[in-house]
């Protein structure tokens, strides 16, 4: 506790300055030595110098030592943005001996070699920044992080294989799992595939086992067709809010026998059925597909007879010896504590209607893969054949890639997943088909362990594959033998002239997209998001499945499009980072919260309905604001409008950023 | 106005947002012009109109806050309680004579690195055309009319001593 | 006689009503004048300046200034009181922050005098004369103070010790800051002689204002009655109160009028009129520019709100560019 005295003000100010060069990355655009003559003149600064790579080893020690040897209180660091090495830093500068919060960070990288170009002003810049922090670290105040238990248990949004994934590895470890599916059952899209490139071992073969050990640990909480509706607290501690909706079956009852559905009034399907992409219909009463996990029905609400109102026998409710159904059902909450959340919510295929020159939605015999890959499996709506609407088989098949990919009038970015599913289903198709298949492709992309092998594989099946983004798909013929059929019109960037092929049916390699609540799921568990959409990781590099939000791990698709090796890998990490977070047992919140100094405060209550964490209440008795430091996630609003600066935001002081705004302003 | 005027920005950036634009900027080598001076805040509801006046007082001749988009704040809505006193402080600013052009607030999220880009790029040509605006200058200028020579020795001896 | 402290008033820019409020202490100045030798008050009695300047520097034990410095008189004034002064003490809001007076740094001084000498309603001068510094007349010089361009504190002239804030002051404080004085028990120089709590503390209306308050309209006091015992803020009226120094004894709240922030701010806030703004503009309702405009609406004059006494002083000191640039 020695160090809290130091800065009270009762001893000298003692700073020292380290400007990093980082290579060349600063030093090629600032002259850092300049910057460091200049510290050195200013008030309270020590030490100043200038070192090739502050934050390696070396640089750190040196640090250390100069603390010690200069007896220093205070340590500026000029280098890159605090967001990557704040926290080195201040452990450098606890080594030394002193309270880590006597630390501040120059971000004279980001915000300036690399951004800048004219050598002078940018140099300037750097000094400028450098006195600002010197002059706002003479403020800072020891600081002591408050640690709160983490709470043995983790939620996971979204059953898909992401999510299943990070739920059978947290669970096996001894973690207490919540996992969270909207539809009825988990799968995700990989519950849809009839095998899965490159090995072309079949989906559910390797998925199903995942699938039912997730539905019979005993570590699991898994809810299905439920959403999350709020989450609050911290890292560590997060209280949510799980809403179940009804299914009109009781859970502890039904077991999956299916009688019902074989009795329900409708003989044959009904309504559309999702799970086989709408090619197929399904009863109100239904089971998404054979291996669902839960093994429980679900009633359609939109579909049933009785639930519309309608007059309805309700054979299914009949049928159910174990008297299952239970039509009065109503939506619950679940409320439940947990130290950690992944969110694995997965992707959604671009809509091909949106490519309207690629004639989906105009032309019968135009699919989108998802649709394929039901076609193609034997337990699809067509139980494997691949049969076109008029009940014929396919002759010949154009499969397009990229579609609403790399497109500037879609989606920019590649889905990285289309060529190869589009290589897996030429396979399967000529091996359901023997028709002449057509890629048609801008690249290949086949950058995976195997990928490159299958797609020789594949030429050497004798796969046509042309170069060139397709230009429409039209039924207008110019000669005989396109009379009848699809013609693909597409030029062809290695033979470098406009080739017509005619097909029969044409499969459009949609991409991936973020799903169409993404932002909505963003907003709910305070997570950023990239440009295009799909949730941000905190660092591309070295936070790939962190997010901006602490406890908050991100897994699969959601993140942006991959494969399921890729994916399932990532649902590893993000498993293997909750499980750090919950092992360590306890999380060191960052001090920068709020207290109201009682003295000051005259009660006015400015500040209680600003906190949008409730951590501000009432002190009726004394008559001021009280701020609970648990509950404070410390954002400053409350203290930039309290009218008396009663309120003071650790390491955002007014006095701190007061001298940090002042002296930036003088030039050097 | 002076050749070669350089403004000098003062910004206040949202930890989790703009500032993360702006490293975002910097790690892509996006390149724009070096006239502001960041002051990172976890939230742009951190930021009281007492540090854009001060920031005014002591040589800024415009200020920027940036914050996350609406709705996106880390903090649930720090943001909207920033844009309600930057409505009021905006006209207030104005009322006192400084351009409102001067003063911006932007929403740029963490992605937009080209945003913030081009926010600070257009921020710079419009205050180079308004021309410094020199608080501290001018407060030295009024203050000439005051009579310190004849009336207050004391003054009159820290004054030659400067 | 001799020995007895020697104190000084004396009025700069002012209306005098601080004046009024040293008179306003009543029996409590007759019975001070025994303990104390007033040497200066221009109001009420006839010292001359020469007798200040023969005096030897600093041999007035203290002096209250009141009023805010806008001729050259006044500075000189100002300047000649420090020298002989042990203690100056800002006295009201005027010599405090600035005042009402202050708010003329709004304009620039031409505008001001023409106004005054020829387009106000109520003026009289068929020659068109303007005020001139001198004037010669049968080979004698008759002179006027030179009117400044800006209107100034106390403290952007000359050291100050101590502040009384108030427009006017009340007695109270004034007495307890003589006694002080007196008794040598003076806090830390550049104290404000005033509770450093602001005034909702007291306020009996503070009970009815809810945890959870949003102004979705600023209204005007002169335009709506007010209901005597709710919190202003939640009637939408802009009081001050959170964002001011209590010590008035809430005595514009008792005549049902907002607080419009005379004493001026608590010793941890800079700018008062930026706090005052930030706090009421940070509880308004409304998600979009244009709900929370229409709630701003309401206080159509920021500066007259949040600076009525206290530009002069405030960061900014003074309209900038004198060329008017509102804009929506
Ligand atoms: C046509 C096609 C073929 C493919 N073929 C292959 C292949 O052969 N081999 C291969 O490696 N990869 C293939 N892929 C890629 C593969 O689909 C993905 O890598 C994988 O599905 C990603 O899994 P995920 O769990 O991240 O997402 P998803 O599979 O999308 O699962 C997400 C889950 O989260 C649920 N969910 C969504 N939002 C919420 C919410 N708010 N609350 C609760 N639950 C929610 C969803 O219902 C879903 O169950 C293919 C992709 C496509 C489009
Ligand atoms: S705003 Fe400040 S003075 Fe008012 S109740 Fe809150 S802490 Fe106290
Ligand atoms: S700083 Fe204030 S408003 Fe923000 S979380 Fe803490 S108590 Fe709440
Ligand atoms: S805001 Fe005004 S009326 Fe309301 S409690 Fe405070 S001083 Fe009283
Ligand atoms: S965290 Fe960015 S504005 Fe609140």
């Amino acid at each position: 506790m020695d160090d809290k005295t130091i800065g009270n003000g009762s001893e000298e100010v003692r700073i020292g300055f380290f400007i990093c060069h980082c290579g060349s990355n600063i030093a090629g655009t600032i002259d850092v030595e300049a910057v460091a003559d200049y510290v050195r003149t200013l008030p309270n600064v020590v030490v100043s110098s200038d070192y090739k790579y502050t934050c390696s080893v070396a640089g750190q020690d040196m640090i250390v030592e100069d603390i010690l040897k200069y007896k220093l209180n205070r340590v500026v660091v000029a280098a890159c943005s605090p967001l990557l090495h704040e926290k080195t830093f201040r452990a450098a500068t606890q080594r030394g001996g002193i309270n880590p919060f006597f630390f501040h960070m120059v971000n004279i990288r980001e915000h300036g070699s690399w951004v800048h170009q004219d050598r002078a002003l940018a140099t300037q810049k750097a000094m400028d920044m450098a006195r600002g922090a010197i002059a706002r670290v003479k403020f800072h105040k020891a600081l002591e992080k408050r640690r709160e238990p983490v709470r043995q248990s983790v939620l996971v949004v979204g059953g898909g294989i992401a999510g299943i994934h990070a739920a059978l590895t947290m669970a096996n470890a001894g973690k207490k799992v919540y996992l969270v599916e909207r539809e009825p059952t988990i799968g995700g899209h990989m519950a849809m595939f009839d095998k899965t490139f490159p090995t072309l071992d079949c989906a559910a073969c390797i998925l199903t086992p995942k699938m039912s050990e997730v539905g019979s640990h005993p570590n699991i909480v898994l809810w299905s067709y439920s959403e999350v509706t709020e989450i609050k607290g911290y890292v560590g501690n997060y209280d949510v809010t799980v809403k179940r909706k009804p299914r009109y079956i009781k859970e502890d009852l039904c077991v999956g026998c299916l009688d019902c559905i074989d009795h329900c009034v409708f003989k044959t399907g009904n309504t559309d059925d999702e799970f086989n992409q709408n090619l197929s219909k399904r009863k109100p009463v239904y089971i998404p597909f054979a291996q669902a996990v839960p093994r429980l029905v679900a009633i359609d609400p939109a579909a049933c007879t009785h639930l519309n109102g309608g007059k309805c026998e309700q054979s299914c409710a009949t049928a159910c010896d174990r008297q299952a159904i239970d039509f009065e059902q109503k939506e619950t909450f679940e409320h439940i504590g947990v130290g950690a959340v992944i969110v694995a919510t997965g992707f959604k295929p671009f809509d091909a209607h949106r490519k309207p020159l690629y004639g989906y939605g105009r032309f019968p015999d135009v699919y989108t893969a998802l649709e394929v890959e039901r076609l193609v499996c034997s337990s699809g709506p067509t139980g494997g054949d691949v049969v076109l609407k008029d009940g014929s088989k396919p002759k010949s098949v154009g499969i397009i890639h990229c579609v609403g990919s790399r497109d500037h009038q879609t989606n920019r970015w590649c889905s990285r997943v289309c060529c190869m599913y589009s290589l897996k289903l030429a396979h399967l198709l000529k091996e359901h088909t023997d028709a002449e298949i057509y890629n048609f492709y801008i690249d290949i992309r086949t950058p995976g362990k195997g990928y490159e092998e299958f797609y020789e594989r594949l030429q050497e099946e004798g796969n046509h594959f042309i170069r060139g983004r397709v230009g429409d798909i039209t039924d207008v013929p110019i000669i005989p033998e396109e009379e009848g059929r699809m013609i693909v019109r597409v030029e062809d960037s290695l033979a470098g002239f406009v080739r017509r092929i005619p097909v029969d049916m044409v499969v459009l390699a949609t991409g991936l997209e973020p799903r169409e609540d993404a932002s909505e799921i963003r907003r709910r568990f305070n997570i950023s998001c990239s440009s295009e959409g799909f949730f941000l990781e905190r660092h591309p590099k070295l936070a790939p499945v962190s997010t901006t939000t602490d406890g908050v791990f991100l897994a699969g698709c959601c993140q942006g499009p991959k494969d399921i090796p890729d994916t399932v890998a990532q649902a590893g990490a993000a498993a293997a980072e909750s499980l750090v977070l919950l092992d360590v047992g306890y999380v060191e919140m960052e001090p920068m919260t709020a207290f109201v100094t009682e003295k000051y405060c005259s009660g006015c209550k400015t500040c209680l309905p600003l906190c949008p964490f409730s951590a501000i209440s009432r002190d009726e008795e004394k008559g001021v604001a009280v701020i609970n430091p648990v509950l404070c996630k410390g954002c400053g609003t409350c203290v930039a409008a309290c009218p008396s600066g009663a309120i003071t935001q650790n390491l955002f002081e007014d006095r701190q950023i007061f001298a940090e705004i002042e002296e930036l302003l003088v030039h050097a | 106005m002076p050749e070669n005027f350089e403004p000098k920005i003062l910004a206040f950036f949202c930890n989790w947002c703009t500032y993360t634009a702006a490293d975002l900027a910097g790690v892509s080598r996006m390149k724009y012009e070096p006239t502001t001076r960041v002051v990172r805040v976890m939230c742009s509801g951190r930021v009281d109109p007492q540090f854009v006046l001060d920031a005014f007082a002591h040589g800024a001749d415009g200020v920027l806050i940036g914050g996350c988009h609406p709705g996106d704040c880390h903090y649930v809505e720090g943001n909207y309680k920033l844009l309600r006193r930057f409505r009021m402080l905006r006209r207030l600013v104005a009322s006192l004579g400084i351009e409102p052009e001067r003063l911006r607030m932007e929403w740029i999220s963490a992605s937009e690195g080209e945003r913030l880009q081009k926010v600070v790029n257009e921020m710079t040509a419009q205050i180079k055309l308004l021309g410094p605006l020199e608080l501290p200058e001018r407060f030295r200028e009024w203050d000439t009319e005051l009579h310190e020579e004849t009336f207050d020795k004391e003054r009159e001896v820290v004054a030659s001593g400067q | 006689m001799g020995n007895k402290p020697k104190i000084a008033f004396y009025w700069c820019s002012s209306c005098g009503g601080c004046e009024e409020s040293l008179v306003d202490m009543a029996e409590a100045i007759v019975e001070l004048s025994t303990q104390i030798e007033i040497v200066l008050w221009p109001v009420a009695a006839d010292f001359k300046k020469k007798d200040i300047e023969a005096m030897a520097d600093g041999e007035i034990v203290a002096t209250m200034l009141n009023g805010a410095i806008r001729t050259s008189e006044q500075e000189e004034m100002a300047r000649l009181l420090r020298r002989k002064s042990q203690i100056l003490i800002a006295y009201g809001s005027c010599a405090y922050t600035g005042g009402i007076p202050g708010l003329s740094n709004q304009f620039p001084r031409e505008q001001l005098l023409k106004y005054v000498y020829h387009d106000a309603p109520s003026v009289v001068n068929p020659e068109g004369q303007d005020p001139q510094t001198e004037f010669h007349d049968a080979g004698r010089v008759a002179t006027l103070p030179i009117f400044s361009e800006v209107v100034r504190s106390l403290d952007q002239v000359v050291d100050v010790d101590y502040y009384i804030p108030g427009c006017a002051p009340n007695p109270e404080l004034v007495l307890d800051a003589i006694h002080a004085l007196l008794s040598g028990n003076l806090p830390s120089k550049g104290t404000v002689l005033a509770p450093d709590i602001a005034l909702c503390e007291h306020c009996p209306r503070l009970k009815t204002k809810p945890a959870d308050i949003a102004i979705d309209e600023f209204k005007r006091p002169h335009q709506h009655l007010i209901d005597p015992n709710v919190c202003m803020l939640v009637q939408g009226f802009a009081c001050l109160g959170p964002a001011t120094r209590s010590g008035c004894g809430g005595a514009c709240l008792k005549a049902n009028m907002p607080c419009t922030g005379c004493f001026g701010p608590m010793s941890n806030v800079r700018d008062q009129g930026a706090k005052a703004l930030c706090a009421l503009a940070s509880i308004v309702a409304g998600t979009t520019n244009e709900e929370i405009d229409s709630a701003l609406d309401g206080i159509p004059d920021p500066v007259g709100t949040f600076y009525r006494y206290g530009l002069a002083k405030s960061m900014l000191r003074r309209k900038v560019n004198m060329e008017p640039t509102l804009s929506k």
